[in-house]
């Protein structure tokens, strides 16, 4: 489903992302780990055709984002970092303008896939409400709602539990979970735990470039009778 | 083309959804009558049934008022993180810049166009020559969208609001000046006459003259329309780099 060969990505004299290579079918729960400036974002952002990669290619089913990059964020739902919307629409006004976006034009349309998006984030008590008013959890979820919107094959989630309380990252958890049956989801996080939990695959990164690419097991046998935090240091040491 | 709409929707709508639109709104009004019927602008003492009075003080009014509407184009986006929501949803740069410029274009239209009491005014006072009126009407909302052009441009450049209107203004403040004397006169003693002569030629002043004297000429048109176009052009470039 996406496919990734290569991605190199510089800065400056800084290489944020230095040759990353690889592969997300339907069914996967990629979880993207690494220390805060190990190139994750960086690496979803050109996914997603907001940053343009200095080489490599970025493919979503088949489309390469570069010659054909409004093809790819059709098929796409991006959470981006922090979940940015538009603070002084309301909830329904918000989502209204993403389905408009998305294609559903007509009134009918837009409101179905905005009442389902609107019962499968749980956001129906604030639904008139605008998103400056809410709280950090509510704001998340409406992110989420946005990119789950068009029901797309591939999710790419920046941090989608950044911020949230234990209740509140359990149930963006469960969600992320019962979703993934038919889709193709790549999660970023720093939250160790939370591949455990969710993710039946691991990406490790450092330094801009995979350090480790298996499922949450293979990653614990690496060092029997350690916690993954400790596997995660190991891995990862030369970044600070 | 077709997801203009959405985001001319949204932008055009956005201006409602803050005090912003109406503080703009009732500034713009207050400010320019108050400037017709100043000393300055000696609207009754000028005893013409005309606007010609009341549409002199658009050029510099707008040198004002255009950045106040375009500096939140796209620094606001880029603040606030919404850029990289938009740039990934299926829309093309152009689109997004195109849907977003139009908006701030009706924005000011409806600015303009509400300065209608104005016009009836001058028509229970008197007889206007209700076809120079409109052709001041279409003049001022064609430099509008050239003022816009400029402002929409520098804020792509950045993402604080005060630097893109600051920007802004000088952008717009150099196009202003370009039309006067004394400014082309210090541009002819650097420059061969020629270069100045066509220098002078990009101001706003000298191309919205003819308007408020009831004449459409191409030329003014097509320069208000091609700076538009270039500043668009420059708008697409600066985003997408």
């Amino acid at each position: 489903m996406i496919e990734v060969k290569g991605l190199v990505k510089t800065y400056g004299s800084k290489r944020a992302v230095d040759g990353v290579t690889f592969s997300v079918k339907r069914g996967d729960i990629l979880g993207f780990l690494g220390p805060n400036g190990a190139g994750k974002s960086t690496t979803m952002k050109m996914i997603t055709g907001y940053l343009r990669p200095d080489a490599g290619t970025a493919t979503v089913d088949g489309i390469n984002v570069a010659t054909d990059p409004v093809a790819v964020k059709q098929k796409l739902g991006y959470l981006p970092e922090s979940a940015p919307a538009y603070p002084e629409m309301t909830v329904e006004e918000f989502l209204g303008f993403i389905a408009d976006v998305r294609g559903f034009r007509t009134a009918a349309a837009n409101r179905t896939q905005v009442d389902r998006a609107v019962a499968l984030t749980h956001l129906e008590p604030v639904r008139k409400q605008t998103i400056e008013t809410l709280s950090k959890g509510f704001k998340q979820r409406v992110g989420f709602a946005q990119a789950l919107l068009h029901d797309p094959a591939a999710l790419v989630l920046d941090e989608p539990t950044d911020g949230l309380d234990p209740n509140q990252k359990n149930e963006v958890r469960s969600l992320i979970k019962s979703m993934a049956t038919a889709k193709a989801v790549i999660l970023s996080t720093h939250i160790l735990e939370e591949v455990d939990a969710i993710c039946n695959r691991v990406i490790i990164i450092s330094r801009g470039r995979v350090v480790a690419d298996e499922t949450p097991a293979q990653l614990r046998a690496r060092q029997p009778g350690a916690r993954i935090d400790e596997i995660f240091r190991t891995l990862t040491h030369g970044d600070i | 083309m077709r997801q203009i709409t959405p985001i001319f929707k949204r932008e055009f709508l956005g201006y409602f959804r803050s005090p912003v639109a109406y503080v703009f709104l009732i500034a713009f009004l207050v400010i320019s009558v108050s400037l017709a019927f100043s000393r300055y602008g000696g609207f009754f003492r000028a005893g013409v049934a005309g606007m010609e009075s009341y549409f002199t003080f658009f050029p510099w009014l707008f040198m004002f008022i255009v950045p106040a509407v375009g500096m939140r184009l796209w620094s606001e986006e880029k603040r606030s993180g919404t850029v990289e929501l938009l740039f990934t949803l299926p829309i093309t740069t152009l689109e997004a810049v195109l849907g977003k410029f139009l908006a701030g274009w009706a924005f000011l239209g409806l600015a303009i166009l509400l300065s209608f009491p104005m016009a009836l005014t001058v028509g229970y006072l008197g007889s206007p020559d209700w076809g120079v009126v409109a052709t001041t009407y279409f003049g001022a909302i064609l430099m509008a969208g050239s003022y816009l052009g400029v402002c929409a441009l520098m804020s792509a450049l950045t993402k604080n609001q005060v630097i893109s209107f600051v920007l802004s203004l000088g952008g717009c403040a150099i196009l202003l000046f370009l039309g006067f004397s004394s400014f082309t006169d210090t541009l002819e003693g650097i420059l061969p006459i020629a270069a100045a002569d066509a220098l002078a030629n990009f101001s706003f002043i000298t191309h919205f003259d003819a308007f408020t004297k009831g004449i459409i000429d191409p030329k003014d048109v097509l320069f208000f329309l091609s700076l538009m176009g270039f500043t668009l052009f420059l708008n697409v470039v600066a985003l997408e780099r």
